[in-house]
């Protein structure tokens, strides 16, 4: 004890780190910031500093060749020992870190906390978010699979929509003209070194501003900020009734930080390593690339946007979008703090919370894409077979056969493209559903060069028996039993 | 500071102290020009506008039945051995009649999906975000903004030949 003690000792001779460190930890904070609501900002650097841990232990084994990466990712998942928990430790961990970082910003912005003096605190905290977001879609990139492939391939087309250097930024952000290994080796780069030393760099300044700043004070309504008394009053505070981050106020941070590990170790062994999923061949053209779970509302954005705005848009609202995150301490930096007195900014965060949270709702079945198997996987239902004419049995395989279910849904099964086909013949008329399939129309391609006139009446027969029973199918309203109903009504 | 408290003192001379701080100034700088360009330029040097582009042949002409529209395979002709699956790049092929063809690019026009072909109903369907096209490449539906991308390509001694080897975006359509 004596030995350690005396190291101890000289080390502090030689170093003089004690004494500071003694004095960070022990600062006084608001008593009120000893509080549940503060420890994400800690519990999000901790799964930063897993992400390291497992980061390196999987860099011993993978291999940033896009000849080899994807077979070393399966060796990892299957053959060496303990390789695939350290991939679900690290695939989880990078889902976790994105999650809290985004509560942690969500209860600074609620809580005011970047308004007067910590405007830069809130700004690196930006740039954090960026880096982080910025790890997750190399790190997708990394697990060299098909999603990756194409997901490479969807970030070049549009890096493409860059007016005048488009081709420049695609060729530089691709290592080349092609997605190859070059393009792997690049985001190898910045995933392994050039983000995350952003990302420690910007850590250690947020923290050195945390600590010099101090812990935003519990925000009361009423309790306006001001420029010329603020950092003397929250002074006088700490002074007359702070407590000591470590171990007074810490001690929550503590204790969720060992929670989030045991979340994640759990999440980890219960759900296993996430993919990879197929080959990065793109030759295999049989997939249907989806992107990550925190990418999906991009992905449903991307599909939903009007042909029109989608570029403009692309390109300015990703700028307009953090020019607004990192001008808002300036926008809104002194006054009110309390979430309570600031009703803007809680629609605010209900609204961005109810449009993303949609938007990866819609992500996770993506409607608008056609079923590709569809035509081919599902069965039409047994009840739209009975009693039918041949005609009519004819044009049900066509509804088959010609992928109309890749679009379009019967019995509840097939596209979410299209309208249900299910009561189409109260919908349109006979005349109707033959121009609807000649012509197409809305989001409908026309099939006049793929179906001969026999075809379309069959087609058509059977489509027209698709109305739920005793409602009657919809007519021409200028058709004579329509207009005259008392001379045809039974 | 003291200098300025005693008027009466002449101006010193560029001194010995000062004249190498300058100079350790415009070395650096120098060396730091010299020293970053080099860098940027190896980073920034996929941008440059080399032969990107080359004639590779993509089959037999008796591959490609008449009025059919079929997925052909080439390699990237600027590869490097550790490419491995990724040197190769799909495109589909659609002969129209005798010597006359069309050659789509894989990717989708809206964001670079690969495009399926059903030759029942005569379409192409992306996967990713619903767009459609006919069997010319014209777009039939969705977000795309224009058709299929098209190769150049010409016939010779039997074989179908394309002009490729860049991933085609909006703004440089093969």
């Amino acid at each position: 004890m004596s030995l350690v003690r005396a190291i101890g000792a000289w080390l502090e001779a030689r170093t003089g780190l004690g004494a500071p460190i003694r004095e960070a930890a022990g600062h006084a904070v608001p008593r009120d910031t000893a509080s549940w609501w503060y420890v994400f900002g800690s519990a999000t650097l901790v799964a930063f500093v897993l992400q390291i841990v497992t980061g390196i232990c999987l860099a011993t084994v993978y291999t940033p060749s896009a000849n080899d990466a994807w077979v070393s990712l399966v060796q990892l998942d299957y053959a060496v020992p303990l390789g695939w928990f350290l991939r679900a430790l690290h695939g989880w961990g990078s889902n976790f870190m994105v999650a809290l970082m985004l509560v942690h910003m969500v209860q600074v912005f609620l809580f005011g906390a970047f308004k007067y003096p910590r405007e830069l605190t809130w700004m690196l905290g930006v740039f954090l978010f960026l880096l982080t977001l910025g790890m997750a879609f190399t790190g997708q990139v990394l697990r060299f699979d098909q999603d990756a492939y194409w997901g490479l391939g969807i970030g070049a087309a549009i890096a493409g929509r860059i007016p005048f250097v488009g081709p420049e930024v695609v060729h530089t952000l691709l290592g080349g003209p092609i997605i190859a290994g070059a393009t792997l080796s690049r985001f190898f780069a910045l995933h392994v070194f050039v983000i995350p030393g952003l990302l420690i760099a910007f850590v250690s300044l947020h923290l050195w501003l945390v600590l010099r700043l101090g812990i935003n004070e519990w925000p009361m309504p009423g309790r306006l900020v001001n420029r010329e008394t603020y950092r003397r009053e929250y002074e006088a505070a700490v002074h007359a009734d702070g407590v000591r981050f470590v171990p007074d106020a810490a001690k929550r941070d503590l204790v969720f930080a060992g929670l989030v590990i045991l979340a994640l170790v759990a999440c980890a062994a219960l759900f296993g390593p996430i993919g990879p999923n197929g080959e990065p061949d793109p030759t295999i053209i049989d997939t249907v690339p989806a992107p990550d779970f925190f990418f999906l509302w991009i992905y449903s954005l991307l599909a939903l946007l009007p042909a029109n705005v989608e570029t403009p848009l692309l390109l300015t609202a990703p700028v307009l979008g953090i020019g607004l995150l990192l001008a808002l301490p300036f926008l809104s930096g002194t006054g009110e703090k309390s979430w309570r007195r600031r009703p803007f900014a809680v629609i605010a965060v209900l609204l961005c919370t109810l449009i993303v949270g949609t938007l990866t709702y819609l992500g996770t079945f993506a409607p608008w894409s056609p079923r590709m198997d569809a035509w081919s996987s599902l069965p039409t239902p047994t009840a739209y077979l009975k009693d039918r004419s041949p005609l009519e049995l004819q044009g049900a395989l066509l509804v088959q056969g010609k992928q109309c279910r890749n679009c379009h849904s019967l019995g509840g099964e097939g596209g979410l493209r299209g309208p249900a086909l299910d009561g189409v013949a109260t919908r349109l008329t006979h005349d109707q559903m033959i121009r609807q399939v000649l012509q197409g129309g809305g989001e409908m391609p026309a099939y006049g060069e793929n179906l001969s006139p026999p075809e379309v009446t069959a087609l058509v027969a059977f489509l027209e028996t698709l109305h739920p029973a005793g409602l009657q199918p919809a007519r021409d309203s200028s058709a004579p039993e329509v207009a005259a109903p008392r001379a045809t009504a039974r | 500071m003291a200098e300025t408290t005693r008027p009466n003192a002449p101006l010193p001379p560029v001194s010995r102290r000062g004249f190498l701080l300058s100079l350790g100034v415009v070395v650096n700088a120098v060396a730091a020009a010299l020293f970053a360009v080099p860098v940027l330029g190896f980073l920034l040097s996929p941008m440059r506008r080399l032969a990107r582009q080359a004639w590779i042949p993509l089959g037999e002409l008796r591959d490609f039945p008449e009025g059919e529209t079929r997925l052909a395979i080439y390699r990237n002709p600027f590869t490097q051995p550790w490419d491995g699956e990724t040197a190769k790049v799909p495109c589909w092929v659609r002969r129209i009649a005798g010597e006359q063809f069309q050659v789509f690019a894989i990717n989708c026009a809206h964001l670079g999906c690969p495009v399926r072909w059903f030759p029942e109903s005569g379409l192409f369907m992306c996967p990713c975000h619903g767009g459609v096209y006919y069997s010319d490449g014209s777009r039939a539906s969705g977000p795309p903004p224009r058709g299929l991308y098209q190769y150049e390509h010409k016939v010779e001694g039997r074989q179908l030949w394309v002009r490729g080897g860049e991933l085609p975006t909006l703004s440089e359509p093969v």
